[in-house]
């Protein structure tokens, strides 16, 4: 008989979802369908809010990447006031931003993902987390856990705090960086990158290497890529050019700037999240696994592929490994993991090169703004994916209107489909237990969600 | 400690950054760990409230001596959970402000529900569609803080809240001791230099840095409030103080209230504009006042603008 199997909520992600699989009278997949469940309003009720008050307001969209949302909007703000940061005002900025990124992808990988790998996808759920990695490997889990909270600590002495920010301002920066600052944030991102180097190398032997099978199959689909480059490819998370890869390899850079032009949302009734496509392809939108239309994918994985090259050694020797791995672009949705492994190397290595620089301890940053109409387009690479805050304001400097391209919703077409694929493949003729409702939510969390 | 409690996690409208508040108790947290059984928490562990199988009709937890609910609540969805949260936890704890106060998602209670989602459904980038009202949980009429829907026996507000109060907090009923939570205002452990009154009668917008030395501590800057910029320290709840001052004072950045009032059913708005007033601020100089009510608009203190649609007034 017809049923549906209701995995709900899709556990160890960041978001709210859930996961409905439709069977057929046969027992066998009719459909699958991932229902994003929640939804705030936010383009709605920053409204009439001045305009520099925006940035301490949408960082909650997201407690996992609040220092994304803070800047991506810092910047939209910057441009509806028409005022340019000093050079410190931007490089304090990107060296929280990388820095959030570190303690991101540490906690992704080791506190979400690494149970189903650590533990094994089939062992019980009770112990399939963190506290069973706890059990299973305690030093481990210690050393994950230590450098988890250097890196917050890291960020909360510079700048004040480390979850939902407020150091960023229109025009720059809140508070200059003063050489001790400097000399003990070098010390300690050195050893976060001793660890980045750790994590990668732990990951391919006893990760990636046991589970060839799955990370080669589970979920895999074949789709674009969006991220973030600069002007000679090379990968970029603070600012840049957006670059559009088809499934074929082929590259379209462009500023965000002009991101209508290039990407649309497509509603379905039956998610609250938007599905992020590429409308420049001029297919419209499809999720079908065997022609898919407009289907890019965002994130850790996609801006491994889109870049040409990473502007820093360890993580462009991790990149050309991959690279002979899995050839360009790299299209198994698990190997998310990987990536956001690689891109902790460069997280690392980008907050080392900045605090390098002679003026990051300038004292000027921060340029004074006026309120005044205007409009401006902000973004950044998030976790997730590019985040695009798009913000007009009128003469007293309020939000007339705002839209928002969050870093999640780029990969929820592909997340439904990645599901589909590997519902369809795992369940068949009714017969489907725990392990294999797992392995789809895998297929999930590899998206980091 | 030797004893161990089973504790049940939840988010209803939320941004989990609650859920890392509770994972920055950092090394503290391992040792948390040894005594707490979790039983379901989304964000950590795979109990589902549908089944292991995605089986079950009605969403279920498992009996839990303690819970813990973070966000507010904004649909059906919400109530549902937090129903059964209140009916198999013995103490449960409203984490955060949204779960405490409703927190900033609570600002969309100046519009109607609906209004929110058309808006968000229609921005320039949006294909022409519907707003989706099919397998997704319906809205309520407006975001409610949760002890306006259940009982709640201890309120631990903060945006995020702070991980050494969430510490002690669990420990205490580990232990089965008593706990304090912090009952002063932000200004109370604000280390800033106040004179009394400042020398301006006016708000004046960030829109430039405040006036201190880089190079001294928070200790050696003018109060913020009497630098003119608002600062909403008098009027909310102390809490967030780490490495010797409030953490937007340690930023440079003046508070905007996000642990809510001091007293749990005060009002942020109108505490404010007193406190405006005997700061010798016109408090007419603020634009956006509704803003002092960004974390705290919950329990009908933000109520939805007045409509004219079609000619008749409507609330």
């Amino acid at each position: 008989m017809a049923k549906v199997i209701n995995i709900q909520p899709i556990t160890r992600i960041e978001g709210h979802a859930r996961v409905a699989i439709h069977l057929d009278d046969n027992g066998n997949v009719q459909d699958t369908r991932l229902h994003v469940t929640s939804l705030r309003g936010f383009e709605k009720f920053i409204e009439g809010r001045p305009a520099e008050e925006i940035p301490r307001i949408v960082n909650r969209i997201c407690g996992i990447c609040p220092w994304m949302h803070h800047l991506a909007s810092t910047k939209a703000v910057d441009g509806c006031f028409d005022v340019v940061p000093p050079p410190a005002g931007h490089k304090l900025r990107e060296l929280c931003q990388v820095m959030a990124h570190i303690n991101d992808k540490i906690l992704h990988f080791f506190f979400l993902a690494a149970p189903d790998f650590i533990l094994s996808p089939d062992c019980d759920f009770s112990v399939r987390n963190v506290m069973g990695i706890v059990k299973k490997e305690p030093e481990l889990a210690a050393r994950v856990v230590k450098m988890r909270q250097l890196g917050q600590v890291m960020l909360e002495r510079f700048a004040g705090r480390a979850l939902h920010p407020v150091a960023g301002v229109v025009g720059g920066f809140a508070k200059p960086m003063l050489e001790e600052e400097r000399r003990q944030l070098l010390e300690d991102n050195r050893t976060l990158l001793d660890f980045a180097c750790y994590a990668l190398d732990y990951a391919k032997n006893n990760v990636f290497h046991q589970y060839q099978d799955i990370i080669g199959s589970l979920g895999t689909i074949t789709t674009g890529f969006l991220g973030t480059v600069n002007h000679v490819g090379a990968l970029k998370l603070y600012d840049g050019q957006l670059r559009l890869m088809s499934p074929d390899g082929q590259t379209t850079d462009f500023p965000s700037e002009s991101y209508l032009d290039y990407l649309a949302e497509h509603v379905e009734p039956w998610s609250y999240s938007k599905m992020v496509y590429a409308k420049c392809w001029d297919q419209k939108f499809c999720m079908d696994l065997n022609k898919p239309k407009g289907i890019y994918r965002a994130n850790t994985l996609a801006r491994i592929n889109i870049c040409d090259h990473i502007a820093t050694p360890r993580a462009q020797e991790a990149l050309e490994e991959f690279r002979t791995h899995f050839g360009r672009p790299a299209q198994a949705t698990l190997l998310y993991h990987w990536a956001r492994l690689i891109e902790l190397i460069y997280a690392c290595e980008r907050s080392l090169e900045l605090l390098a620089e002679d003026d990051i301890t300038a004292p000027e940053i921060r340029t004074p703004a006026e309120p005044k109409a205007g409009r401006g387009i902000g973004h950044v690479e998030a976790p997730r994916g590019t985040l695009i805050h798009d913000y007009e304001t009128d003469d007293n400097g309020c939000i007339v209107r705002a839209n928002m391209i969050v870093g999640t919703t780029h990969n929820i077409a592909s997340m439904n489909m990645s599901v589909k694929q590997a519902a369809t493949s795992l369940i068949q003729n009714g017969v489907y237990d725990e392990t294999i409702l797992n392995k789809v939510e895998m297929a999930v969390r590899a998206y980091d969600p | 400690m030797t004893l161990t409690i089973r504790v049940a996690e939840e988010w209803l409208h939320s941004c989990s950054g609650c859920e890392i508040a509770i994972l920055n108790t950092g090394e503290s947290l391992l040792e948390l760990l040894e005594h707490l059984d979790i039983v379901h928490m989304p964000v950590l562990m795979d109990h589902k409230l549908s089944g292991q199988l995605g089986e079950k009709e009605q969403l279920t937890v498992p009996e839990a001596d303690v819970g813990i609910v973070s966000g507010g609540v904004a649909n059906e969805e919400h109530v549902e959970i937090l129903l059964e949260m209140r009916k198999k936890c013995t103490t449960l704890i409203a984490l955060g402000t949204c779960a405490t106060h409703g927190g900033i998602p609570a600002m969309a209670n100046e519009w109607p529900m609906q209004q929110c989602l058309t808006t968000v459904f229609s921005t320039p980038s949006t294909d022409s569609c519907s707003v989706p009202d099919q397998e997704v949980p319906l809205f309520l009429d407006r975001v409610y803080a949760t002890d306006e829907k259940v009982a709640v026996d201890i309120l631990i507000p903060g945006c995020p809240p702070d991980p050494d109060t969430i510490k002690h907090v669990l420990t205490a009923l580990i232990q089965r001791t008593e706990f304090k939570l912090p009952s002063k205002s932000v200004c109370d452990t604000c280390p800033t230099v106040r004179k009394g009154k400042g020398e301006t009668d006016k708000v004046r917008r960030f829109l430039d840095n405040a006036d201190y030395r880089a190079d001294q501590p928070p200790d050696t800057m003018r109060c913020l409030l009497e630098q003119g910029l608002l600062c909403m320290g008098p009027v909310t709840a102390a809490g967030c103080a780490r490495h010797g001052a409030p953490q937007c004072i340690t930023a440079r950045v003046p508070c905007r209230g996000c642990f809510g009032p001091v007293r749990q059913k005060g009002n942020q708005l109108l505490d404010m504009m007193n406190a405006l007033a005997s700061n010798g601020i016109d408090f007419k100089s603020l634009i956006d006042r509704k803003s002092l009510l960004r974390f705290s608009g919950a329990h009908g203190r933000i109520r939805k603008r007045r409509f004219k649609v079609k000619g008749i007034r409507q609330r």
